[in-house]
């Protein structure tokens, strides 16, 4: 599985922190969110389409 | 289940019908809406699409809802819960053997004389379009409310030059956020030209035919071009009055999964709410049902409704403990305003980092000395944080 964030429309909202904070951070001056791991294992599949789900500007895409 | 009905176009019907499909449910799914439009996100509204930057376009809601059958311009008249139907305004019935409500709020008006022209209000795609077309680059702007939609708006015109003045009865800006938070953002707005009229209320407007200005009740007068009124929002909730639900300050109360509770205290099985027509059981709240006006808030409860209407009420699951806590952004300016917790339910509130030529600021929220709430200016990163302790249960 793959990750990306279309970093036009990211916000940093940080719900995907919440829901994912393995695979997505935030730091305090950034613009865009942190992948931090951009091919995860499918352990992290769950937590990966909660955090798409909550997005408010749907700006992740998981691809395979 | 084979006949959904959701009143309501906004994001939590939209959520709630592709809710219901993701959790495989293949029965019918209509969605009443009053609105023209198929539905779209408000937060834009008073930032992007004012600014021009967004398309009305570009504000649709992401995503499909597959299979929904939508009755559009159509406002819901009545609940008949004996008959299980929904009486439209052109006297249309609509069967459910499952509903959703989910008519959320309007915006207040001003409650005496106006006007023919000029004073507006700011909540759906139309007023956005009919704000932005009464203002030219000479244009006086007075805003009235200075709570978030006031504030963005007020920043987002700052941006383009135009003249705006806001006035409040409240002592500072955005008052729910407290007194120390408040009193930056003024300084912030000031900083970029906006002129503050707090602590006093409007005794009228001024002009027949089209606005000239605003009166104070001290008397000031204040030129004006164009009027916001920005004062708050009431619930759409008089096609349900008489149902026999249980209500709080007009709107609907529901259990933590979001199923409806009738006016002897019983859940309805088959009626779910979610939004900001709906009150739920908030664990700041000393367990009374909060009516939480966020749009996280909406997504939350229309995600979970969907899953639990498809469930007896006995397999429902209640509100998951992160999502329960309250969360709002706001943007102005270079600032992004962001919170976390009931912040209605604090009696103080703390500094805890503060920055002003960032600017950046971050404050905590206490009732009787246990946190319930923090805000950031631009501290993404911390109220994160706060986020994750809030999540987790109260000590005790």
């Amino acid at each position: 599985m793959k990750i990306t964030v279309d970093t036009d429309l990211c916000e940093v909202h940080g719900d995907c922190v919440v829901a994912a904070p393995d695979i997505f951070d935030i730091g305090e001056d950034d613009d865009v969110v942190q992948i931090l791991n951009a091919e995860p294992g499918e352990e992290y599949r769950k937590a990966i389409v909660q955090a798409v789900k909550m997005c408010p500007v749907a700006a992740i895409r998981i691809e395979g | 289940m084979q006949d959904v009905v959701a009143v309501g176009g906004g994001l939590a019907g939209f959520r709630f019908a592709q809710g219901l499909r993701e959790a495989g449910y293949d029965g019918r799914v209509t969605i009443v809406s009053d609105e023209k439009h198929l539905p779209y996100d408000r937060p834009p509204l008073s930032k992007q699409l004012l600014a021009g930057t967004y398309t009305e376009e570009q504000c649709a809601l992401p995503g499909d809802a597959p299979d929904v059958t939508w009755v559009m311009g159509r406002r819901a008249e009545r609940l008949d819960r004996e008959r299980r139907v929904v009486v439209l305004d052109d006297g249309a019935e609509v069967a459910y053997d499952g509903l959703l409500i989910a008519t959320g709020r309007r915006a207040r008006t001003w409650n005496g004389p106006m006007p023919a022209s000029g004073v507006h209000t700011l909540r759906d795609l139309e007023d956005t379009a009919a704000f932005r077309s009464a203002i030219d680059a000479d244009a006086k702007v007075v805003i009235v409310g200075a709570g978030f939609i006031g504030c963005e708006v007020a920043a987002t015109l700052r941006k383009e030059g135009v003249s705006v003045t806001v006035v409040d009865v409240a002592a500072y800006p955005m008052p729910v956020m407290g007194s120390e938070v408040g009193a930056r953002a003024a300084a912030i707005h000031e900083a970029q030209g906006v002129r503050f009229r707090l602590g006093r209320g409007v005794a009228g407007f001024e002009g027949e035919e089209r606005v000239t200005g605003v009166r104070l009740e001290d008397g000031e007068l204040l030129e004006a071009t164009v009027v916001l009124v920005a004062v708050g929002s009431v619930p759409n909730s008089e096609w349900f009055e008489d149902a026999g639900l249980s209500m709080d300050r007009s709107v609907v109360v529901c259990d933590a999964t979001c199923t409806v509770i009738d006016a002897s205290g019983q859940p309805v099985p088959e009626i779910v709410a979610a939004g900001d027509i709906a009150a739920w059981p908030h664990h700041h709240g000393d367990g009374a049902a909060v009516c939480i006006e966020h749009w996280s808030n909406a997504r939350d409860m229309a995600d979970l409704a969907a899953v639990n209407l498809l469930l007896p009420i006995s397999d429902r699951s209640p509100m998951a403990a992160t999502a329960s806590v309250p969360t709002f952004w706001s943007d102005q300016y270079d600032v992004k305003i962001k919170s976390a917790g009931f912040l209605r339910a604090a009696d103080s509130w703390t500094i805890v980092a503060e920055d002003p030529e960032k600017p950046s600021l971050l404050v905590e929220g206490h009732r009787n000395g246990e946190l319930v709430g923090a805000i950031a200016f631009n501290m993404n990163r911390s109220i994160i944080g706060y986020q994750r302790q809030l999540a987790a249960p109260a000590p005790s």
